[in-house]
């Protein structure tokens, strides 16, 4: 078992479709953040707010102000040394750092694939992709063939495990036997060209769309990493995708998943690409002595490295399913939701008022939520229980510094989830000042009327 | 091998360089629910009929303004103020429409910002320098600023009359009044001439699914509508929801002290009309909202949403028709009865605001956001 195991920890592959995958991951990234500020979001969701919603533990992370932008043109300018290959391992840890600190800053614009940006650049920071093509190799005036197989395999298997959950993630009633939320995202897309008035008003199509999306999810790892179907599983992959991009407000992700889709192939391929990179810059390339060919890459801090990268994947393995500790329903309270790839897979949306009270005089009155939050923060703040919490809080404290005395804070609030009707969704009688965020079940948030089965 | 991914790269690029643009598409032809039918309804039948109304109202208004100026006495002061209250009515069918021009330049804000502010009113008056157009006079202008010149300048008809004829400032009284209505008359025949000119096209092929659509927008501007200028100013803020203490002062025509039920009821008629695609002056009704939503239930087959709305909207109605017309009457007295009334528009919000916008699925923001 070690000897198969240190065996296959020495095996040795090509370094090509790991450096293949830091330029193109480089590029993304720097091509994401640049369309990020170019929407004008970096003012919109991270200064204009007055409140940020703090994810559980990481309260001490702050908004920059203005110096936002600077932390957002540090971050890209990491990615672009990244695809470079330019101090990777410094610029990697730089990305890693800057790009999860804008995430904490408020969870609001919580998606999943900013996560997998996140664990995806942590990952990276311990593998080397500068080994091969690489402003480093001229730097130290070496460069690499052979990279510990594993390295490249880590990235496989994030990937997989990245879709693999999703798919789990959908075999459930809703999305099975109901076909929701698709039922309800489709029908509205009747503004696309063709499609949009017949085949996206079919209730054939949107179950259609449901099991073909679970089965995709479920089956492209493997179908990936098996030579015979690689070639068809990467055109479900850019079909998947861009058809997802053209229906969903999904930035992106899309074309980041199928970039990263590349690293299933045969170095050859890399190989290729490389060539064609190198021929569009070779007008510079004159003044560029190769230099001298190692063929192994020195992997030095193994016995450090292995473990992180173990442990790493233990948690990625295990976190997704800490949901089956909470025994509600799991859409409905969110307990152990996020941060476990359920991605697109519920139509959520909910009103939530707060009515801040004086225990001793019983009087009261309702709080404005536009005073307070943007319109994006309100809509999520609405239907999540975890928000709804911290807001009754930062109210709860806004008013004591304005002189209220003996503060209760009550929420009012209605949710839909899925199609299905409104129901009332916090225990209007609870004060919710009183109660304290941790990793225990909510008890405050009354039970879901009805029964999803499935995982 | 290299030329599939070559394609297969061109095609992702294409793409990701078509970021979806939000100027809208023609509307929808062959599927079951036409939405250019319904914001053709909203505009032909609904919309522009209810500003041409008011537009005509003002006129007629402004024209006894002109009989109520040249000789101010009791008779000509009964005449504009049936006037000012009729079109203050018909107004209610207008407020919520705060798309094109009215938009552009805050129409609702310029004509029914209360409680109006005396001491602005004041000001101006006496200074006799003003620009009513200004932010600033938001809450000096419109019907709660005529409100104030016709029933709120004395506690008797005799002394509102002498405002008029003898006090010092008298001709300031009356050029402050003529500029206000001239001004709202001014404001209204520019936003019907723009939806009868070339709006009302833009409008009605403008139906795709994006933040800046006009079927979206509209539909926003609705729901706003109902939780703000309707639930909140003409019932939560008098009623004290928002704040430790209720204000008899807040009420929609405070000064009249006789209308504000009467406007109420007109301006949740007018809310429950637009839901159901009724025509503004006629029995008929449309494409709407109500066949929106029964068209998508067809699709899923859950709660009837449209008779659950419009069931609320009775039960809101009836709660209203208890209540004293004049509200500030009713804080005072019991304000309890307010305090329900407010509670069952709010339940039609959570049905407008949760549910239907649910069931419609419609843009609000345009940010990267897919729902988890």
């Amino acid at each position: 078992m070690t000897s198969k195991l240190n065996k296959y920890l020495n095996k040795t592959t090509n370094a090509a479709p790991l450096a293949v995958f830091r330029v193109l991951f480089g590029i993304m990234m720097c091509f994401s953040l640049l369309r990020f500020w170019y929407h004008g979001w970096i003012e919109k969701l991270y200064i204009a707010p007055k409140f940020h919603f703090k994810y559980y533990n990481f309260e001490w992370v702050r908004s920059l102000g203005d110096y936002n932008y600077l932390l957002f043109f540090v971050c890209g300018i990491s990615a672009l040394f990244i695809a470079f290959g330019l101090k990777y391992r410094f610029s990697i840890i730089i990305f890693f750092l800057s790009f999860t600190y804008i995430e904490l800053i408020d969870k609001t614009t919580y998606l999943n694939h900013y996560y997998f940006i996140s664990v995806l650049s942590f990952l990276m920071i311990f593998l080397p992709a500068n080994a091969k093509f690489s402003v480093d190799n001229l730097l130290r005036k070496r460069r690499f063939n052979q990279i510990p197989n594993w390295t490249i395999d880590s990235i496989k298997l994030l990937l997989g495990i990245v879709y693999f959950y999703a798919g789990i993630a959908k075999i459930n009633s809703d999305w099975l036997l109901s076909a929701m939320p698709l039922k309800i995202w489709l029908p509205s897309k009747y503004d696309l060209p063709i499609i949009g008035n017949n085949l996206m008003q079919q209730d054939w199509f949107h179950h259609a769309m449901s099991w073909s999306g679970m089965f995709y999810d479920l089956f492209i790892p493997f179908l990936l990493l098996y030579k015979r179907t690689r070639i068809f599983a990467f055109v479900l992959v850019v079909f998947f995708h861009v058809f997802t991009r053209i229906l969903f407000p999904i930035g992106m992700f899309p074309f980041i998943m199928i970039v990263a889709t590349l690293i299933f192939f045969d170095a050859s391929v890399h190989e290729k690409i490389i060539a064609i990179i190198k021929r569009i810059i070779k007008p510079f390339q004159k003044i560029i002595k190769a230099p001298k060919l190692q063929e192994t890459y020195p992997f030095c801090s193994r016995k450090i490295l292995l473990p992180i990268v173990a442990v790493f994947f233990a948690f990625q393995i295990l976190f997704p399913f800490r949901y089956l500790l909470y025994k509600n329903e799991l859409f409905w309270t969110e307990e152990g939701y996020r941060l476990s790839w359920r991605v697109m897979l519920m139509e959520k949306a909910g009103m939530t008022t707060f009515k801040i009270a004086n225990s001793k005089s019983g009087q009261y009155f309702y709080v404005d939520n536009t005073d307070f939050l943007s319109a994006f923060q309100e809509r999520q703040m609405s239907s999540q229980p975890d928000f709804i919490l911290e807001y009754a809080h930062f109210l709860g404290d806004h008013f004591k510094t304005q002189g209220h005395e003996n503060i209760q804070v009550f929420a009012d609030s209605y949710v839909a989830l899925n199609g299905r009707l409104s129901q009332q969704y916090v225990d209007p009688t609870v004060d919710l000042y009183q109660e304290k965020e941790s990793f225990k079940p909510k008890n405050w948030i009354l039970p879901f009327k009805d029964d999803i089965k499935g995982f | 091998m290299k030329k599939i991914v070559l394609s297969l790269f061109t095609i992702v690029l294409f793409v990701a360089c078509t970021e979806s643009d939000d100027t809208g598409g023609s509307g929808g032809t062959s599927d079951d629910f036409n939405r250019q039918a319904m914001l053709t309804n909203w505009a032909d039948n609904i919309i522009i009929p209810a500003v041409q109304d008011l537009s005509s109202d003002l006129g007629t208004l402004s024209a006894n303004k002109d009989a109520f100026l040249a000789s101010p006495n009791q008779t000509t002061l009964d005449a504009i103020r049936v006037s000012w209250l009729e079109a203050y009515k018909t107004w209610q069918y207008v407020e919520m429409f705060n798309i094109g021009k009215a938009e552009e330049f805050n129409y609702a804000f310029q004509m029914n910002i209360y409680p109006t502010n005396v001491r602005d009113i004041q000001s101006n008056i006496s200074s006799g320098t003003y620009d009513l157009a200004s932010v600033n006079n938001n809450d000096a202008v419109g019907f709660p600023a005529v409100d104030y010149m016709l029933y709120g300048l004395s506690n008797s008809d005799t002394e509102i009359l002498d405002a008029y004829t003898i006090v010092s400032n008298f001709e300031a009284h009356k050029s402050y009044l003529s500029d206000l209505i001239n001004q709202m008359q001014a404001l209204t025949t520019t936003v019907l001439s723009d939806w009868t000119s070339n709006y009302r096209d833009i409008f009605v092929n403008s139906s795709a699914n994006t933040a800046t659509s006009s079927s979206n927008k509209l539909t926003n501007d609705f729901i706003f509508y109902y939780e703000k200028g309707l639930r909140a100013n003409k019932f939560g803020i008098p009623a004290g929801v928002f704040s430790t203490t209720s204000f008899n002062d807040k009420v929609e025509a405070f000064y009249n002290k006789d209308a504000s039920k009467i406007l109420a009821l007109e301006a949740l008629q007018a809310v429950q009309d637009f839901f159901n695609g009724k025509a503004y002056n006629a029995s008929i009704s449309g494409e709407s909202f109500n066949s929106y939503l029964q068209y998508l239930n067809t699709i899923k087959e859950g709660d009837d949403l449209s008779a659950l709305i419009n069931n609320q909207f009775n039960t809101a109605e009836s709660k209203i028709q208890v209540l004293s017309n004049d509200f500030s009457l009713q804080v005072e007295t019991d304000n309890n009865k307010m305090l329900e009334a407010f509670d069952e528009l709010q339940k039609a919000v959570v049905l407008l605001k949760v549910d239907m916008i649910q069931a419609m699925n419609i843009s609000v923001d345009f940010v990267d956001a897919d729902g988890d």
